[in-house]
């Protein structure tokens, strides 16, 4: 029972110094921007200082970081918002009815959902071009419509949770198609939506690629670009200013997730073992 | 299944779509890759040139480099992630052990991934630069070192970084996931094992590991393919163009490069195919593997 304590003892040791080698790079950030440059350049310090203002200051001179914020917010949003919608739409008239070509669209899914993004970039942006889109939201929000994956997701789950009885006992109601899609299957499929929203809108607010290479505009610049920017440009030369704009864009994820966590760990956990 | 025209009505915005943004890219990104085309001027604008792309690729070094520089970031990054993730899964199962607080440690391993690439890639730029970054600054400070470590213009250093970077976001994630696979086995394994006297390796290697197979490969096939895709960490952690040396250039960020950088469409067309090849030809080996070791544990089943 003592050997049981002691390993214990060293294990929690090693686990709290694991937490603290993950977190050692937040915590710079963090740290960092609060100090003025002259203070980082002068060496290493766990200890904030008092720049915070003058870093915000010199940061959002450069650029509007709440911009980039506002414009990956409704880009996330609405891609979160038509995927969900959309993907309920289709999977319901897989699950529920029988139409032609439907195995063949089931087949097509399965193939695409292995396809790496990267294949369909360039035809992608010369799609955008010829369309006359490039440089607007619109390449990478329309796109969320069609989505295999969670139309996939949210098929199994009506298969396995949706009784058709309920679908038939409207009928004899009189109940329309439609009708029974937003007042019945809608609430059934929520707690599938609200876990694959949760990963539809991390992906979009993290989405780098395709943004980099459709939008062109500083004012329709999403987060990413915007941090991307802020390498070499005058901003750099204030590494308090360059920390805290990082900052800026980390922190309000990690207060999200502190609410999020537990769904979502348990969300990769369910979907682990099916798959 | 009742048949209902409005079903029609119900996958026609995804099917249109789906159609629009998804398969005739696909395939118009294949047309490009067998043409010269610049990135100007549209479809009418592209020489076909047949499979002059296809032929530059297979004799082009730095898409080779690129390559093997994408396979060693990956097999690093994996070997690192998978050896902690095991390592926690395997003491926070223990029934010996009874380690609290799993909730929290998972939680906290699990949030760098969550965090935007590009925030973290500009983050590490600039810890680990030079003379300035955090790093050294602690590791001088501490005289672990004498002389500050230029960590981003050594290939070696920095492919190292990319793929530590790599495990750092999705240690966490594999944990997670490999938690859930191990609780999945029944104890009374572990309980019949232990009354026959098996040592705890024991348990692990004739136990755990053939149980947590299908996880493990899971966990494989997802970490390979998003491997091969990766692009914002070596883009914006030195140039953008694969510095130092050229140990940053992974397969996207060439195919990046080559057309917006140098209008290079048709080529990079092609690359985007290559790569496309490579990752069905590692799917299907990995698939192929798991499907021989199923067989091969029902054969053992039976007798």
């Amino acid at each position: 029972m003592k050997d049981l304590r002691i390993a214990r003892g060293v294990i929690y040791f090693f686990l709290v110094l694991l937490v603290i080698i993950c977190f050692i790079p937040f915590y710079m950030m963090i740290v960092n921007a609060t100090r003025s440059n002259s203070e980082i350049l002068r060496g290493f310090s766990l200890m904030p200082s008092d720049a915070l203002f003058a870093n915000y200051e010199t940061l959002t001179n450069y650029i509007n970081i709440w911009l980039g914020f506002r414009n990956s917010l409704f880009i996330a949003v609405s891609v979160t918002v038509l995927n969900a919608y959309f993907s309920a739409l289709t999977a319901f008239a897989l699950a529920v009815y029988h139409f032609k070509g439907k195995n063949a669209m089931f087949i097509i899914f399965i193939i695409l959902m292995m396809v790496p993004g990267q294949l369909g970039l360039i035809g992608l942006y010369d799609l955008a071009a010829t369309f006359g889109i490039l440089d607007t939201y619109w390449p990478l929000i329309i796109p969320a419509i069609a989505a295999p994956f969670t139309v996939f997701f949210f098929r199994q789950y009506l298969i396995t949770s949706m009784p058709m009885s309920i679908l038939e006992s409207g009928r004899i109601d009189g109940a329309g198609e439609t009708y029974m899609f937003h007042r019945l299957v809608l609430p059934i499929l929520s707690p599938a939506i609200a876990t694959m929203g949760i990963f539809t809108f991390i992906g979009s607010w993290n989405n780098f690629l395709f943004p980099l290479v459709i939008i062109r505009s500083p004012r329709l610049y999403t987060l990413p670009i915007m941090i991307r920017q802020l390498q070499g440009s005058p901003v750099a030369q204030n590494l308090g200013a360059i920390y805290l704009g990082i900052a800026i864009s980390v922190v309000p994820i990690m207060v999200a997730f502190i609410f999020l966590s537990k769904y979502i760990i348990s969300s990769i956990s369910a979907g682990a073992v099916k798959g | 299944m009742i048949k209902n025209n409005k079903a029609y009505l119900f996958v026609a915005p995804f099917v249109i779509v789906f159609l629009t943004f998804n398969i005739y890219p696909i395939l118009l990104t294949f047309y490009y890759s067998l043409t010269n085309y610049t990135g100007m001027g549209g479809i009418e604008n592209a020489d076909f040139i047949g499979l002059d792309n296809y032929r530059r690729l297979i004799q082009d070094d730095f898409f080779f480099q690129a390559f093997f520089n994408t396979i060693r970031i990956w097999g690093l990054n994996f070997a690192i992630q998978i050896a902690i993730a095991l390592g926690l899964a395997l003491l926070f199962t223990d029934i010996r052990l009874k380690l609290k607080g799993l909730n929290w440690f998972r939680a906290l391993f699990f949030l760098p991934n969550i965090i935007t690439i590009a925030s973290v890639a500009l983050l590490f730029s600039i810890l680990l630069d030079w003379n300035f970054g955090s790093l050294n600054q602690m590791l001088l400070s501490l005289n672990i070192i004498d002389r500050p470590i230029n960590w981003l213009n050594n290939p070696t250093y920095a492919q190292s970084w990319v793929a530590l970077i790599g495990a750092w976001m999705w240690f966490g994630n594999t944990f997670i996931v490999l938690m859930a696979g191990i609780s999945g086995i029944p104890t009374d394994f572990y309980e019949a094992a232990f009354i026959d006297g098996a040592n705890w390796w024991q348990s692990f290697t004739k136990i755990t590991l053939p149980q947590l197979k299908p996880i493990l490969l899971y966990v494989f096939i997802t970490s390979i393919i998003g491997g091969l895709q990766i692009f914002d960490l070596p883009m914006l952690l030195t140039d953008g163009r694969g510095a130092p040396r050229g140990s940053l250039n992974t397969m996207v960020l060439y195919l990046y490069n080559q057309a917006f950088s140098f209008a290079n469409f048709g080529y990079s067309a092609a690359i985007a195919y290559g790569l496309f090849l490579i990752t069905i030809v590692f799917s299907a080996v990995t698939f192929k593997t798991m499907y021989r070791g199923q067989v091969k544990v029902k054969k053992g089943g039976k007798k």
